[in-house]
């Protein structure tokens, strides 16, 4: 008879302890007080789907969410075709032999990463503001004045400058990421294709990109992780509100405002933990099709 | 050793927390700002004439406090004293039985039955929390600008567009007035000039009577007005912040300010020369209304540890020497009891002397209009917003806000 393996259970025990304490229970949790409504006296009962059904169909509820869903994506997908692609050219423009002060640039583009968002949100406003910002003086410098704009405030551009802020504090994430995939990239493979007479075009198309797909995957995985989880610099810039016209209102802003009111919306937890579980449920169900379409087909290459 | 003296400090430490308690009333509040004022002043006032006890202001950031005060309350660690938010906020707590029936107690006989409104139950029967200083709005404007430009307060709106006009042809920002932060365009704005539009009270209780629509003339006239205000505006005013206006009417560049008069300690602190006059009205001779609201009361916790000494500090609240104090420290804040105060501060004493010639309303949506779905507040600072920026016509601002009113209110579905 084989002996019980003791080691295992007590050498998983400390990360399941905390992982079920910290993370899944909440999380249970969060999941079960959404099916609860609270009255007027602040006790709470079970209501079954009735959350649900008033966020998706009181027209009220469901404008805001639908409305916040949309702005989501388009902020997820500002990230998708700037960001990433932007941190693929740094990283690999990095990663060519030669280059003077590599580490430099390295890591002043991973800077911004590591400040507060509120700290970055206070600066781009600045820099952004019409009253005092540099931004208008330094567009009118080479003759772009007239191009300037409240770009923060006005409803068709809020977002997307919100989101460019957030890409230009981030691109040192999949860069140096995408770095490192591309430094593990054999050698010789690369000075193989040299000799056959590829160009470097080349080889970066036909024999870097492959490789380092797997790594593009994650890392399109992470920033839709990040973005569906976004709050922080919205709040900090636009506050709760998410203004002008809730034009920069993305699920994080819709859930803080239900969860914990603002201003004469009064705060319900069981219709917050309602508004999270369905954020909970879009990126499961992204992450879901990612491994499912995506993650699986994926080649890789014995190297 | 090192062990033992930490040992020593820690208990020495919990000792020392426990005495603190054992003795000491505890005021929940918003108003960080104030913090050095109530340890100062108000606090030692009170000690003078109260030996012996304890009193610890502990505020809390103003956008977290609605938030972190029902947590305490449920959690039974909030403080003694609670520092009342206008109407539903606060009576939802005493629905909760988190605020104590203050009907009778010693010091609410000073205060008039306009100044309780803001802290009984929509039957009057109950109030819940004492009435404690009110915010009037108006608008402040520079002094030196105007002398050098031979302009006058404006009494009418006509007077005050050419204001406008003049101060735009100086190369002044008119206005200073931004709608990035979205609240002001309600708080200051729409509910403050709008008061002469509706006639103030009148027109405030025909909307909860379901006499009236927001969609009537009215109302939609204030949006009017504001939609008018777009061309006087900084550039950019859409991404202007509440900090950016300041900025901009202490450094002199702008001529005019949309004010609360809580603005009043701030531009006192900048050293600018300025005045305040009330919101224009139609034609010379109307009487004029002003949004006096009813912003700060006190409450009693009925689960604190210390409500004998509670009652005897909110008995002080409702004496003249408190009325006085807090009305003369807290620039721009006026005490709503019967006492007699002189005020001190030449702005201050402008605007409260507008109550003498003008009728007294408080905002507009605060009194029961907020209860539902959706928060009329925030749809309020929203449209408003957007009218100033010339993004919505008024009579659209009209109609969302009066849709979103009717879906919840029994009055309104007539």
């Amino acid at each position: 008879m084989k002996r019980m393996p003791w080691h295992i259970a007590v050498f998983l025990a400390p990360a399941v302890l905390v992982y079920s304490v910290f993370s899944a229970l909440p999380l249970l949790d969060t999941l079960r007080l959404g099916f609860y409504a609270t009255t007027d006296t602040g006790s709470t009962h079970f209501a079954g789907l009735s959350n649900y059904l008033t966020i998706l169909t009181d027209p009220a509820w469901s404008a805001a969410f639908w409305n916040a869903m949309w702005n989501n994506c388009k902020f997820f997908f500002i990230h998708l075709l700037i960001q990433n692609p932007i941190g693929l050219v740094l990283a690999t423009l990095l990663s060519l032999k030669g280059l003077k002060g590599a580490r430099h640039y390295r890591t002043l583009i991973f800077l911004p990463t590591l400040l507060s968002v509120v700290i970055i949100g206070f600066i781009w406003q600045l820099i952004l503001s019409p009253l005092w910002g540099v931004s208008e003086g330094l567009m009118a410098k080479v003759g772009l004045a007239d191009y300037f704009a409240p770009w923060l405030g006005q409803e068709s551009s809020a977002l997307i400058t919100l989101a460019l802020i957030s890409v230009w504090q981030f691109v040192g994430i999949p860069m140096m990421l995408i770095y490192a995939a591309l430094l593990a990239v054999p050698e010789d493979i690369v000075e193989a294709a040299h000799v056959e007479g590829a160009s470097a075009w080349r080889i970066f198309w036909e024999i870097k990109l492959p490789l380092i797909l797997p790594t593009l995957g994650l890392v399109t995985i992470l920033t839709f992780v990040g973005n569906f989880n976004a709050f922080d610099l919205i709040y900090s810039v636009k506050g709760a509100i998410a203004g002008p016209n809730y034009s920069t209102d993305i699920l994080g802003t819709l859930f803080y405002r239900t969860f914990f009111g603002y201003q004469s919306q009064v705060g319900s937890p069981t219709m917050g933990a309602a508004v999270a579980t369905l954020m909970f449920l879009v990126i499961l169900a992204g992450v879901g099709t990612y491994f499912y379409f995506v993650q699986r087909k994926l080649t890789r290459y014995e190297l | 050793m090192q062990h033992a003296s930490t040992k020593l400090l820690l208990g020495s430490l919990l000792l020392a927390s426990t005495l603190a308690q054992a003795g000491t009333v505890t005021i929940e509040s918003w108003r960080v700002d104030d913090k050095a004022l109530w340890e100062d002043v108000l606090i030692p006032a009170f000690q003078k004439k109260n030996p012996g006890i304890q009193v610890k202001f502990a505020p809390t950031a103003p956008t977290e406090y609605d938030s972190s005060l029902t947590a305490r309350l449920t959690g039974g660690t909030a403080g003694d004293l609670i520092t009342c938010r206008p109407f539903d906020k606060s009576l939802t707590l005493f629905k909760q039985g988190q605020l104590e029936k203050l009907d009778g107690k010693a010091g609410m006989e000073n205060f008039p039955a306009s100044a309780k409104v803001a802290w009984q139950t929509d039957d009057g029967k109950d109030t819940y929390c004492m009435p404690m200083a009110s915010v009037i709005h108006g608008f402040f404007y520079n002094k030196k600008i105007f002398k050098d430009l031979n302009l006058k307060e404006p009494k009418t709106q006509a007077e005050f567009f050419a204001t406008l006009e003049a101060l735009k042809k100086a190369g002044k920002v008119p206005l200073a007035l931004g709608t990035a932060d979205q609240w002001e365009s309600n708080q200051i704005v729409f509910t403050s000039i709008g008061a002469n539009y509706w006639k103030g009270e009148e027109g405030r209780k025909a909307l909860i009577a379901g006499k009236a629509k927001f969609t009537d003339p009215q109302f939609v006239a204030a949006w009017d007005q504001m939609a008018k205000w777009g061309p006087y505006l900084s550039k950019g005013a859409s991404a202007q912040t509440y900090a950016d206006s300041q900025n901009l009417f202490a450094m002199g560049k702008a001529g005019i300010y949309p004010a609360g008069s809580w603005d009043i300690a701030y531009f006192n602190q900048q050293g600018l020369d300025f005045g305040a006059f009330p919101p224009p009205v139609a034609k010379a001779g109307d009487k004029c209304q002003i949004s006096d609201h009813t912003d700060i009361g006190m409450g009693v916790n009925p689960k604190g540890k210390n409500k004998a000494d509670a009652y005897k500090f909110l008995a002080w609240l409702g004496s003249q020497e408190f009325a006085d104090l807090y009305t003369n420290k807290v620039t721009g804040f006026f005490s709503l009891s019967n006492h007699l105060i002189s005020v001190k501060d030449p702005v201050a004493k402008q605007m409260i002397d507008w109550r003498k010639t003008c009728g007294s309303t408080i905002r507009l949506n605060a009194q029961i209009m907020n209860r539902g779905e959706p928060a009329m507040e925030n749809e309020l600072w929203n449209v408003s917003s957007q009218v100033l920026n010339g993004k919505m016509a008024p009579k659209d601002a009209a109609a969302k806000i009066q849709t979103g009113f009717a879906k919840w209110y029994k009055p309104q579905q007539k």
